[in-house]
């Protein structure tokens, strides 16, 4: 029994780093049509200025407050980057969608290697407060503290997503340009602030899954979004892109699917069932469980 | 009177196809003006251009003056702020949004929304502010896409085919909401149902082979059989199959 | 909202079917041959090219970086058959280079089959593995396409580097074992002949691409890349088509793959990695989607830097420039990422339409002597 909820409660941690990259992609392939292989790059980019700003930033540091204060330096990185990168690469190339996707496919590349020339290609050790290398028992489960911040941490990010997208002027731009994008334009408002934003959304999520994934593997390293970030395109396709719920459910949904059967089956075995769980939900329901069709 | 909008030699192409060829037409400060011609043959081609929704695999050119200005290239929120009202074809209410939300969506910062003046024209948008537009009838989106675009004042409306696909009833019901709208703003109007456009409109422009075939007055227009025939190709009695609903009413009022 | 009065579009001639401006137009049709003539007598020659190559043009170092940017012209090539002609996004080719490469290294290595059964056998399970995925993943379209292609790969990359059955070698990598393939294959005095094969197989490649886009397929699927819709209206059900061009590319693939393990001597996880897709993208879009020459060129020019701005990064004279430039100058993704991203903006053509975009130029160069003659 303990063993089931110990990895109930670790695929859960892992569900909490896909809907961290998720939620982001999803909204802004929802909203702008853009799939962003950049988006790795800013979770690379919170992991190392989180990793960075503890050891540098005065008042931040591995523990207590300054640990907050680092993640949040790492968090506004990721801001910082996605909103440079929307404006000065995404839109230009406006309602092009190959062409944005190649930029993001360049930055990615370049991105990845910069980080790699500046702080090298190996796994650095990441600053993390000592409590989050303890366990907590939960029904006689030994939980790793790492992963129920993350927990934490996805379902804080879940409430303040649908909170802003339920009650704000900029939600509802937001909700409605991800139905019908010309429509809004059509009603007088310049949709384009609303990409601007959700880039800034989806990177700050990033970032936030680059620092909180950093304390959960205890490590960060260059390539870290990239293989995070093909289960996160798993997880938005088979949610419906554009639906933060949808991805929230998917991540769930793979995460577990990941844990349990990696764990009772041979290792990897997990990972072939998340793609083809993606190829079931597409052949039946090509929209994913919530959200859009998924065309270009 | 000027005309309210002026559009000259317009042409269009979208994805190498020349959908319109050098367009040259008025609309009038008052009233409606109906644009006709057959399936095809660029009507809502022309609506978006104006408003500035050519695709991005398309091109226009030529010339779109409203109040002195000139529309052409310019972005599409910028017009209808400038008060150019689009209501779209098939309707484009957020479908899942609630009717209150589409409508706090057309709000605009700096004027206040004439709720009163959308809730007196369409009281069921008013008591059914909380239900999903998706979940509407279609007479009931329609009259949600002219309600939200009537919440902010403007100087010219753009109406794609308002009736489309809604049952008799419905089309007289929206008609008169249209006769009542056109009192106080000029309205470009793209209409298939004849008995609407005998209703409404006092001019009319006809498209034909991306051009503009035939230009005046809307009752001259379809008081000839033979030239409505030749030049929509209706009027012998295949079209929808709902011209007399909307007429009889005429005679009523 | 097209009517049927509207004038059917001018029939798009492709770039390479219109007669270029040439001092001997006769000599032109001719051209790929020569190069290919060229390219075969390279081998003789002693050349030494000093900051272009370490070492002389028929050294096994030299012989071996050209063999491997000619896999890859041809990949891309293969792959530009997708994205460049039928407008089809796969972020997942590099599977069936994978399948190629992991395929020839187990048989021979592990099996100990023979070389030719081993590369028979890949290319047919390759070809089968790209029909049979290709069926399902072209049930989706657009951006949906890609991410499912993406997962497929990562299915293949997951696999190799699990290691089940011991097969792959994991993250190892797996060497071929040399001892039962041809003696003309092996060693380093031999590279010459794996040089050939590489160029063989890039000839294949392109005249396969060139014949398949010149016939009334090639015609379909160019008509599937500029507007579905229409393909579908002429009553020819694009989903076939599609699954043709995506079956015809993982055939190729899987043969470079073949080519690429008896180059570089066994199989390595790197191939399977979603980053080789990426850089296929890059290959194309940098050379000219849709071009005869362009992936050909991207491919073989892509390959090249990776390799050579390895060895510029390590240089003295990056080294003595200040570390902010050095350190990302020295990684060779860093280069190209860049230059693909600027390419993007201001050579949509790549550098086959490098050629268009400079013919003003040419035009006023070349009409001077018109004028004195």
């Amino acid at each position: 029994m303990s063993t089931v909820i110990l990895l109930a409660l670790t695929g859960l941690g892992l569900a909490a780093l896909y809907f961290l990259v998720a939620s982001g992609l999803s909204l802004v392939f929802g909203l702008a049509d853009v799939l962003n292989f950049a988006h790795g790059l800013f979770l690379g980019v919170g992991a190392y200025a989180t990793w960075w700003a503890s050891g540098n930033l005065p008042g931040a540091g591995p523990d207590g407050f300054g640990f907050v204060l680092a993640v949040a330096f790492g968090v506004a990185a990721g801001v910082l980057v996605a909103v440079l990168v929307e404006l000065v690469l995404i839109r230009p190339l406006y309602s092009r969608t190959i062409e944005q996707v190649l930029v993001t496919v360049g930055l990615s590349l370049a991105g990845v290697a910069l980080l790699q020339a500046t702080w090298g290609a190996d796994a650095r050790p990441f600053p993390r407060p000592g409590w989050t290398r303890q366990v907590t028992g939960i029904l006689g489960a030994n939980v790793p503290n790492a992963g129920l911040l993350l927990i934490v941490a996805a379902a804080v990010v879940l409430g303040a997503l649908l909170a802003f997208l339920r009650w704000t002027r900029y939600g509802l731009v937001i909700r409605a340009g991800v139905e019908n994008r010309e429509m809004v334009t059509a009603l007088g408002i310049d949709v384009r602030r609303a990409f601007t934003l959700v880039f800034a959304i989806g990177g700050a999520a990033a970032a936030l899954a680059g620092a909180l994934g950093g304390v959960y593997f205890g490590t960060v390293s260059p390539g870290q979004g990239g293989s995070l970030l093909i289960f996160a395109f798993i997880v938005v396709v088979i949610g419906g892109m554009g639906s933060v719920v949808g991805s929230a459910y998917a991540a769930v949904a793979v995460g577990l699917l990941q844990q349990f059967v990696n764990y009772y089956g041979p290792s990897g075995l997990g990972d072939v069932c998340v793609v083809a769980l993606l190829a079931v939900v597409l052949l039946l329901r090509p929209q994913g469980f919530a959200g859009k069709v998924a065309t270009a | 009177m000027d005309p309210v909008l002026t559009v000259e030699d317009l042409s269009v192409r979208i994805a190498g196809l020349h959908i319109l060829q050098g367009v040259s037409f008025t609309v009038a400060p008052t009233g409606v003006t109906v644009l006709l011609g057959r399936n095809g043959v660029g009507k809502t081609t022309t609506l978006r251009a104006i408003v500035g929704l050519t695709p991005r695999n398309g091109e226009a050119s030529g010339s779109i003056r409203m109040a002195g200005g000139d529309l052409l290239g310019r972005p599409t929120h910028r017009l209808v702020r400038g008060g150019l009202g689009y209501v779209p074809e098939d309707r484009d209410v957020f479908a899942g949004l609630t009717v209150a939300e589409n409508l706090r969506l057309a709000e605009r910062r700096g004027s206040v929304p004439a709720y009163d003046k959308v809730f007196a024209l369409f009281p069921e948008l008013d008591r059914r502010g909380r239900q999903r537009a998706g979940s509407l009838s279609g007479g009931q989106q329609q009259m949600l896409a002219i309600g939200r675009v009537l919440l902010n004042d403007n100087r010219l409306l753009l109406v794609d085919e308002p009736t489309k696909g809604l049952a008799p009833k419905v089309v007289t019901e929206v008609a008169e909401v249209l006769e009542r709208v056109a009192e106080s703003v000029p309205v470009l109007l793209v209409e298939q149902n004849l008995a609407v456009v005998r209703r409404l409109a006092r001019d009319a422009v006809v498209l034909a082979a991306g051009r503009v075939a035939w230009a005046g007055s809307a009752t001259e227009l379809l008081a000839e059989a033979e030239l409505t025939r030749s030049l929509l190709g209706v009027g012998s009695g295949d079209h929808h199959g709902t011209p007399a609903t909307a007429g009889p009413r005429k005679d009523e009022s | 909202m097209t009517g049927s009065m509207v004038e059917a579009p001018p029939a798009h001639v492709p770039d390479e079917l219109t007669p270029g401006r040439s001092r001997w137009p006769g000599l032109r049709p001719y051209l790929p041959l020569v190069a290919l003539a060229v390219a075969a007598i390279v081998p003789y020659s002693t050349v030494n090219l000093p900051g272009i190559f370490e070492g002389p043009l028929n050294s096994p170092g030299t012989l071996q970086l050209l063999a491997v940017c000619l896999v890859f012209g041809g990949l891309a090539a293969g792959y530009d058959l997708l994205f460049g002609r039928t407008g089809m996004l796969s972020f997942g080719h590099a599977l069936y280079f994978a399948a190629g490469v992991y395929g020839t290294d187990i048989l021979v290595t592990r099996a100990g089959l023979p070389l030719w059964q081993a590369a028979l056998l890949t290319i047919t399970g390759g070809t089968v593995l790209a029909a049979l995925l290709g069926a399902v993943a072209l049930r989706t379209v657009g951006i949906a396409f890609a991410m499912v292609t993406l997962a497929f790969a990562q299915v293949g990359a997951i696999l190799v580097a699990r290691d089940f059955g011991g097969l792959t070698g994991g993250e190892e990598g797996l060497p071929l074992d040399v001892s039962g393939l041809p003696a003309a294959l092996v060693g380093v005095t031999n590279t010459v002949n794996l040089y050939w094969l590489a160029l063989a197989y890039l000839a294949v490649v392109v005249f396969v691409v060139h014949r398949v886009s010149g016939s009334p397929t090639g015609r379909v699927l160019a008509g599937l890349r500029d507007d579905e819709r229409r393909i579908g209206v002429l009553g020819l059900d694009p989903y076939l088509f599609k699954l043709l061009a995506f079956t015809l590319a993982g055939g190729l693939a899987a043969a470079a793959g073949v080519v690429y393990c008896l180059i570089v001597g066994g199989a390595s996880p790197h191939v399977t990695s979603s980053e080789l897709t990426l850089s296929l993208l890059v290959m194309v879009v940098l050379g000219g989607p849709g071009t005869r020459w362009g992936p050909v060129l991207g491919g073989i020019l892509y390959m090249y830097l990776d390799h050579r701005l390895t060895a510029f990064g390590s240089s003295e004279t990056v080294d003595a420039l200040p570390a902010v430039l050095s350190r990302p100058l020295s990684q060779p993704l860093f280069v190209l990422g860049t230059v693909f991203i600027l390419a993007v903006y201001f050579f949509p053509g790549g550098l086959a339409g490098l050629r268009t975009r400079l013919a003003p130029l040419t035009r006023t160069l070349s009409r001077r002597p018109d004028r004195r003659s």
